[in-house]
């Protein structure tokens, strides 16, 4: 039992340590980048005093805003202080839903960057399912999901058709459908079916109550079942993956194409199918946006999750469990960021650096290794190249 | 792309490219015959559609051109028809045309811009100013992915390259008064991404795609950082540049409709005309051109009679760098001189769908991108005047475009065969 517990602490090292050093980097650019400080350069101590304070607000607030925060506590509720708790995994339960689409896909040796573009069908699914109709507690909010992966599978389908049938690199398609994707969010929230009465600008009515995810810790805190619904996920990619033909054939593709063709495994139908898996996740995950927090459909309702998504795969490996995690972490950042913006001067932009970063040490180990003196940190061997041929 | 896609050659003595030419030629005769039947023949009513051409100074209307909105939709759709048939004749005898199928094009295009603008006004200069006001960025960036992409790293990062350029050039030309030295520090910041890119796809060999997605993410972090941090509330020291004024030049921007468009510019745009030229010279014409495409195609190739890969492609991304960095200053001191958020707006991925759709040639990608800023402008131009096409659709029409490009519909656009395959001395094929 020792063994494989010592392995996996090896494979948490390199994402830590990644992860403390980009932290670093983004205190080091809140302090250089604070003005008040800025003014004092020519006295280094009082410089790096009122530098170093800037940069510890910061990232206490985004702490507050993330975990706990006791100034939310009432005296009749002290549990109202883990409010931000249930905000970060408000923010991490779509994310982790996108953050599987990617990985999944990975595994079976597609870079899906179009998780965005299947989140957005998925929301605009999901909603118009939600708002439109009137159907018994239960029975709406199923069919509400059921739709979002529907339309989610079929945006994601048809990149691994494309893929498939004629060799177009997935990266480029997906780049290009996101687009599309927006522009059809734009113009469906343009449409009469899609405006709210009384208003004029681009944003859909409310879906109805019976199509929202129920809450979990009563009405003070916003975070839902969707929580539930992401980790189930999670459950499925890992047995789907690890235990499953369909995802010995995907991880046979992912690895070696070729050998996978020659051992018998159909590419073309393995393509497809992964991607309509990974597109019918990033669906759920709108889903569960428009369903669990957001309830009405607008311009800005998908946000970043399809592109945060990519990170939170890359940092997570790919694995169910590393994207879970990863997410979690970085909807804790989302969450806490809010925050921080809100009571600091620090704004909430800093978070995207700091992802930016983890991902990019974690692709370069060599920097980690060389920051902190390490022989032999575990490497990944999911960033290999390949290019638009591959 | 490498796998069962490509149908197996000759049916009917025809090799797969000529198949693929030949419906594209279907496809030119078929919509030819559909805006004749659907713009020119279908619409029930009788307004005028009105051309105004500028010949000299903006905003003087020298010329208008009424017309019936339906007959010159017809007329139009009949002009594209006849050439989209000469085509399929020449293709017939073995004559490849460029011309008939440009001609075939902008038929079918005018005929639809009759019918949308019927009983409208179209500033038909302003159109095309407005088209290669909006071409510029692409056009930079999409060279900045020949330079990168012919010599074998997959640049998706032009997005990134020109917010930083951008970003640079703003900022340092408000600190210093000054648009020399924004002019001057624009390519340096895209080419720190560049330089970025470089060293981790080359020496280190990680997969460009992801590095490219993750340095753009990072620009944006970056970028959005230190706007709300520092360019919003010290605005007057930080983010209020000077800009560019344009430089007339002399005889040539007397030229009737294309002179007050082409060459009333300012100096970003001169050294785009010039890097155009000067880039397709190079690659096709120098020694460097020829070592950068054989490295791009074949890297052990071009070891083994003594190029140095990597060497050569990491100056390359660097070039790219400039190039695309440069093309960021037109959105600072190019124009408005202030930067706001994220103002290349997706730009730089506009760009890189240029670069596939003129298929990695310097030519093909500076013509894709004059067509995706002129459907651009166009779309802008329509959504004012008010038309029956959702501007949304419009707006998708690049993208859509370029998919249609890489699925092999109509053409066939095939990478540089190295292109994001790290390079390491006898590991590789």
């Amino acid at each position: 039992m020792r063994k494989p517990q010592l392995s996996s602490l090896r494979a948490l090292k390199l994402p830590v340590l990644a992860f403390l050093l980009a932290m670093f980097a983004g205190a080091l650019l809140i302090a250089f980048s604070d003005a008040p400080s800025l003014k004092k350069i020519g006295h280094p101590w009082q410089f790096i005093k009122s530098a170093s304070a800037a940069a510890g607000h910061a990232y206490f607030a985004l702490f507050q805003g993330a975990i706990y925060d006791h100034t939310l506590a009432t005296p009749h509720n002290p549990w109202l202080a883990f409010y931000p708790l249930s905000e970060t995994l408000v923010a991490a339960a779509p994310l982790i839903l996108a953050g599987l689409s990617v990985a999944l896909a990975f595994r079976a040796g597609l870079f899906n960057i179009g998780a965005q573009g299947q989140f957005i069908f998925g929301s605009i699914a999901a909603s118009y399912i939600g708002f439109h109709f009137h159907l018994p507690i239960g029975v709406h909010v199923i069919l509400a999901v059921i739709a979002a992966i529907v339309a989610g599978a079929i945006w994601g389908g048809l990149v691994g058709l494309l893929k498939a049938r004629t060799g177009a690199h997935e990266v480029i398609v997906t780049i290009m459908l996101n687009y599309v994707a927006l522009y059809f969010l734009m113009w469906v929230l343009g449409t009469t079916t899609f405006l709210r009465p009384g208003r004029k600008d681009p944003i859909a009515p409310d879906v109805a109550t019976s199509a929202r995810m129920p809450h979990l810790a009563g009405d003070n805190f916003r975070v839902n079942f969707g929580i539930f619904i992401a980790l189930a996920a999670a459950v499925f990619v890992w047995w789907l993956l690890s235990r499953s033909t369909w995802g010995f054939r995907f991880r046979a593709v992912g690895a070696n194409t070729a050998a996978a063709k020659t051992a018998g495994i159909s590419v073309p139908f393995v393509m497809t199918a992964a991607m309509v898996i990974s597109g019918a996740l990033a669906g759920l995950g709108g889903a569960v946006h428009v369903l669990g927090s957001d309830f009405s459909l607008s311009g800005g309702s998908a946000g970043n999750f399809g592109f945060d998504a990519v990170t939170v795969a890359l940092l997570g490996r790919a694995q169910p469990m590393g994207t879970v995690i990863a997410s979690i972490l970085f909807g804790a950042l989302r969450a806490g960021g809010s925050t921080m913006q809100a009571n600091t001067t620090t704004p909430i932009d800093i978070v995207l650096v700091i992802q930016a970063l983890v991902v990019l040490f974690i692709a370069a180990p060599s920097v980690v290794r060389f920051v902190f003196r390490l022989k032999n940190v575990k490497t990944g061997g999911e960033l290999v190249a390949k290019g638009w041929n591959g | 792309m490498s796998n069962s896609a490509e149908p197996t050659p000759t049916t009917q003595g025809l090799s797969a490219t000529d198949r693929r030419r030949r419906r594209s030629i279907y496809v030119m005769v078929a919509l030819s015959a559909l805006s004749t039947v659907l713009f020119g023949i279908l619409p029930g009513s009788n307004q005028k559609v009105t051309y105004g051409f500028v010949l000299d100074k903006e905003w003087v209307l020298i010329h208008q051109w009424a017309l019936n909105a339906k007959s010159a939709s017809l007329g139009f759709g009949l002009l594209a028809l006849i050439a989209s048939i000469l085509g399929y004749q020449l293709f017939q005898r073995g004559i490849k045309s460029r011309l008939v199928g440009a001609v075939a094009s902008a038929g079918i295009l005018m005929s639809f811009l009759s019918w949308a603008a019927a009983g409208k006004f179209i500033p038909f200069t302003g159109l095309l100013q407005g088209a290669l006001f909006l071409s510029v960025p692409l056009i930079f960036g999409s060279m900045s992915g020949v330079l990168s992409e012919r010599s074998g790293v997959v640049n998706i990062a032009i997005e990134g390259q020109l917010l930083a350029g951008a970003f640079a050039s703003g900022v340092v030309a408000s600190l210093t008064h000054s648009t020399f030295w924004g002019l001057l520090v624009a390519p340096i910041a895209g080419s720190l991404i560049s330089l970025l890119l470089a060293v981790f796809a080359i020496n280190f060999g990680i997969d460009q795609i992801i590095l490219g997605f993750v340095l753009n993410v990072l620009v944006y972090g970056i970028t959005d950082f230190l706007y709300k941090m520092l360019l919003i509330p010290y605005q007057s020291t930080w983010n209020s540049g000077p800009t560019l004024a344009p430089i007339k030049i002399p005889f040539l921007w007397k030229i009737p409709v294309v002179g007050p468009i082409l060459f009333d510019q300012t100096i970003i745009v001169y050294l785009m005309y010039i890097g155009i030229f000067a880039l397709n010279f190079a690659l096709f014409r120098t020694k460097w051109g020829l070592r950068t495409r054989a490295v791009g195609e074949h890297p052990t190739a071009a070891d083994s009679v003594g190029i140095k890969v990597n060497r050569l492609r990491f100056r390359n991304v660097l070039i790219a760098g400039l190039v695309a960095g440069l093309g960021g200053a037109y959105f600072t001191v190019g124009l408005g001189g202030a930067f706001s958020k994220e103002m290349t707006a997706g730009k730089g991925f506009i760009a890189l769908a240029a670069l596939i759709f003129g298929r990695w040639s310097p030519w093909g990608a500076v013509g894709a991108a004059l067509i995706f800023g002129f459907a651009d402008n166009l779309q802008s131009v329509l959504g004012i005047i008010g038309t029956p096409i959702p501007s949304e659709f419009m707006l998708m029409a690049p993208y859509v475009a370029t998919i249609i490009a890489v699925t092999g519909f109509i053409g066939r656009v095939r990478a540089p065969a190295a292109d994001g395959a790290p390079y390491k001395r006898g590991e590789n094929h």
